[in-house]
């Protein structure tokens, strides 16, 4: 023990390890009413764990070349040791990614989390966001199949639609004229470096701007209003470690299980984590019948598809699916609420998020519908209530009664 | 909230009219069954592989339906291929575009394209049809380029097309029977369907076994992780 001390003591001497370990862990003092939606920030890090640690294996393995990728797919699946296995981890758990991601802002919404002083934490969050998106979207067009060649050749089009540079744009992305071979070497340098450099980095920024303001919690109110006079600790902080982090050992294992369950009993999710249309290898002749999107892309696929043309150009979709991604951003000015939880706010405020949930559920629904005009009219009201919900906000959110906000954290 | 309810009910019921189309028989598959894959992967080398190819599979891999390298060697090769090598055949693209339209596709991952209950319905559903090139039509596949293959297996079969007034209903007829009767040649189809279930995913029977092992595992984990939790808590009110 006594020279692990000393050896503690010599690289604290040239390394700020035990500051470190402090300042972010044993001496990080968190809100101690954490609820059930405070699991997903430390689970949304274990996916990306999860991603590029299985994303490395493939990555032995893999061949990213237009005439070997499908099959070197297969290869994994069959003849690569454990290697379905980390393949379906890593199909898996873009989804999973994904679904924690989600629940992850959500949390962030109804609790206020993005409000002074944490706009910088939820827009570093939504740079992750923004990041995590472009990682799918590259990844996906990896296994070669027809929708990952469909799919990659739709979206990039709709870069096209931009006046002006818009051809030339997509030109550029795609490096040829359709998707094609050098299409696949780029988006896999990106997938497998540029991005996840990107990715580690932002997520090192959104946690020490947490860790510089402190976490909000479920009351919405700061506990650094109220700390011990002697010790100078918030009174209602305990520290992150040990008991969030035992607490977030069993949101893990939680986590896990539901993961496994997938991945394990059905890693296709019945076609939405693993498209069946995608088991076919991608032919640049035959256009599938439906080109989808991923599923946790379909509320903004959805928004795309409902937005009439203009002129005969989808410009007017692409800025509208673009616009309900970018919305988030402005959360944190938009919201002129009296107060941060919705645990306080009045019925106004409760009302608008259910309706965003409804329609933010609807809208993935409808996105992975083969359109009929029904649904595009159902789409259009959802997306309506999208933005309303958004563009709305600094108003109801000002009308709205709140309650009176507790001085201490509750329960 | 009335609204909302109205498009919820609005939306559910229009879900209940999207699915249509052909109706799909229910593929009797098993993939426990190691006969009936080793049936299946019979008729697979000796009916499907001389136009597909199954390049993501190798020979030797079936020894995960209980056969020896011997008997792979034996029975299930049928050209120069070495036992470590990939189900490949020697049509070239372009004699088989000629042949067939289009290059007969490779069958490695079929399954997990199609759907067991497809391919069951598809393998069972040729019909005459004068107006086509090839003479065959399909229920499954409209116009499809693939001839019965299996045709001296399970004979020929009719479409006949019934009015009830409005409705129209179609049903399928053997009008020239086969070698088989009609139960032998859904068994043998059944098989085939079971066996290309497997070449999907060879590592399906192995995944869900683990997979029960997995989470057993988890399951026990939680319970020392729950309790530690509860203990270093015990004292924050």
């Amino acid at each position: 023990m006594n020279s692990l001390t000393s050896l503690l003591g010599w690289v604290d001497e040239r390394f700020p390890l035990t500051k470190l370990w402090k300042e972010h862990l044993s001496e990080y003092y968190a809100p101690k009413n954490f609820n059930f939606w405070y699991f997903f920030g430390s689970l949304a890090l274990l996916a990306l764990v999860i991603q590029i640690v299985s994303g490395i294996f493939l990555a032995m393995n893999y061949k990213p070349d237009a005439g070997l990728a499908f099959y070197s797919v297969e290869y994994i699946m069959r003849d690569v040791e454990w290697g379905w296995l980390i393949r379906y981890i890593h199909s898996t758990g873009a989804s999973m990614f994904f679904l924690v991601i989600y629940l992850h802002m959500f949390r962030g919404l109804i609790y206020g989390s993005y409000r002074k002083p944490r706009e910088l934490v939820w827009i570093f969050g939504m740079l992750i966001y923004l990041a995590l998106m472009a990682e799918s979207f590259m990844g996906y067009l990896l296994p070669w199949g027809q929708l990952s060649y469909w799919g990659a050749q739709v979206i990039v089009n709709l870069f096209s639609a931009i006046p002006f540079i818009g051809p030339d744009l997509s030109l550029w992305i795609r490096g040829d004229y359709v998707i094609s071979d050098a299409t696949l070497n780029r988006f896999f340098a990106f997938h497998v470096v540029a991005v996840p450099l990107v990715l580690i980095g932002l997520v090192v920024a959104h946690i020490i701007a947490l860790h510089e303001v402190g976490s909000n919690n479920p009351d919405g109110i700061e506990i650094k209003k109220h700390k011990d006079p002697k010790t100078g600790l918030p009174l209602d902080g305990i520290p992150f470690h040990p008991y969030y982090t035992v607490k977030d050992i069993v949101g893990v294992i939680v986590f896990l299980m539901v993961f496994s369950a997938i991945l394990f009993f059905k890693p296709d999710m019945g076609g939405y984590f693993l498209e069946y249309a995608n088991f076919v290898p991608a032919d640049t002749m035959k256009t599938p019948e439906h080109i989808g999107a991923l599923w946790y892309f379909n509320p903004f696929y959805a928004i795309l598809r409902a937005t009439p043309p203009m002129f005969g150009s989808p410009l007017p979709g692409v800025i509208a699916m673009g616009a309900a991604v970018m919305v988030f951003f402005f959360l944190p000015w938009l919201d002129r609420g009296a107060v941060k939880s919705i645990r306080y706010r009045g019925t106004i405020y409760k009302v608008a998020v259910w309706l965003f949930v409804v329609s933010f559920i609807s809208l993935g629904f409808l996105g992975a519908q083969v359109p009929t005009p029904l649904y595009t009219v159902l789409s259009q009201i959802f997306g309506v209530i999208y933005f309303a919900f958004f563009l709305l906000m600094p108003w109801y959110t000002k009308i709205d009664k709140c309650k009176p906000v507790p001085e201490r954290v509750t329960g | 909230m009335k609204k909302i309810l109205f498009l919820v009910s609005l939306l559910a019921s229009t879900m209940a009219f999207a699915s249509s189309g052909l109706h799909l028989d229910t593929a009797p598959t098993n993939l426990s069954d190691q006969q009936s894959l080793q049936r299946g992967a019979k008729t697979f080398v000796n009916y499907c592989l001389s136009c597909h190819s199954a390049q993501a599979m190798r020979y030797n891999r079936l020894q995960d339906i209980g056969l020896t390298e011997e008997q792979i060697k034996d029975n299930l090769i049928f050209t120069d291929a070495k036992v470590g090598d990939t189900m490949t055949n020697n049509m070239s693209k372009k004699d088989a575009k000629a042949w067939f339209g289009a290059p007969p596709p490779d069958l490695s991952v079929i399954a997990r394209f199609r759907g067991v209950d497809w391919l069951y319905t598809y393998l069972r559903g040729f019909y005459r049809d004068e107006t086509t090139p090839n003479g065959w039509n399909n229920v499954a596949f409209d116009k499809v380029g693939m001839p019965h293959v299996l045709n001296e297996l399970q004979g020929e079969q009719v479409l006949q097309v019934e009015k009830h007034g409005e409705h129209e209903t179609q049903k399928l007829v053997l009008a020239k029977p086969g070698k088989m009767t009609p139960v032998e040649y859904d068994g043998m189809v059944a098989d085939l369907v079971n066996y290309l279930d497997y070449m999907g995913e060879p590592a399906k029977t192995k995944r869900m076994t683990l997979g029960i092992y997995v989470l057993l595992f988890l399951a026990i984990f939680f319970v020392p992780a729950y309790y530690l939790k509860k203990e270093y808590w015990k004292d924050i009110h």
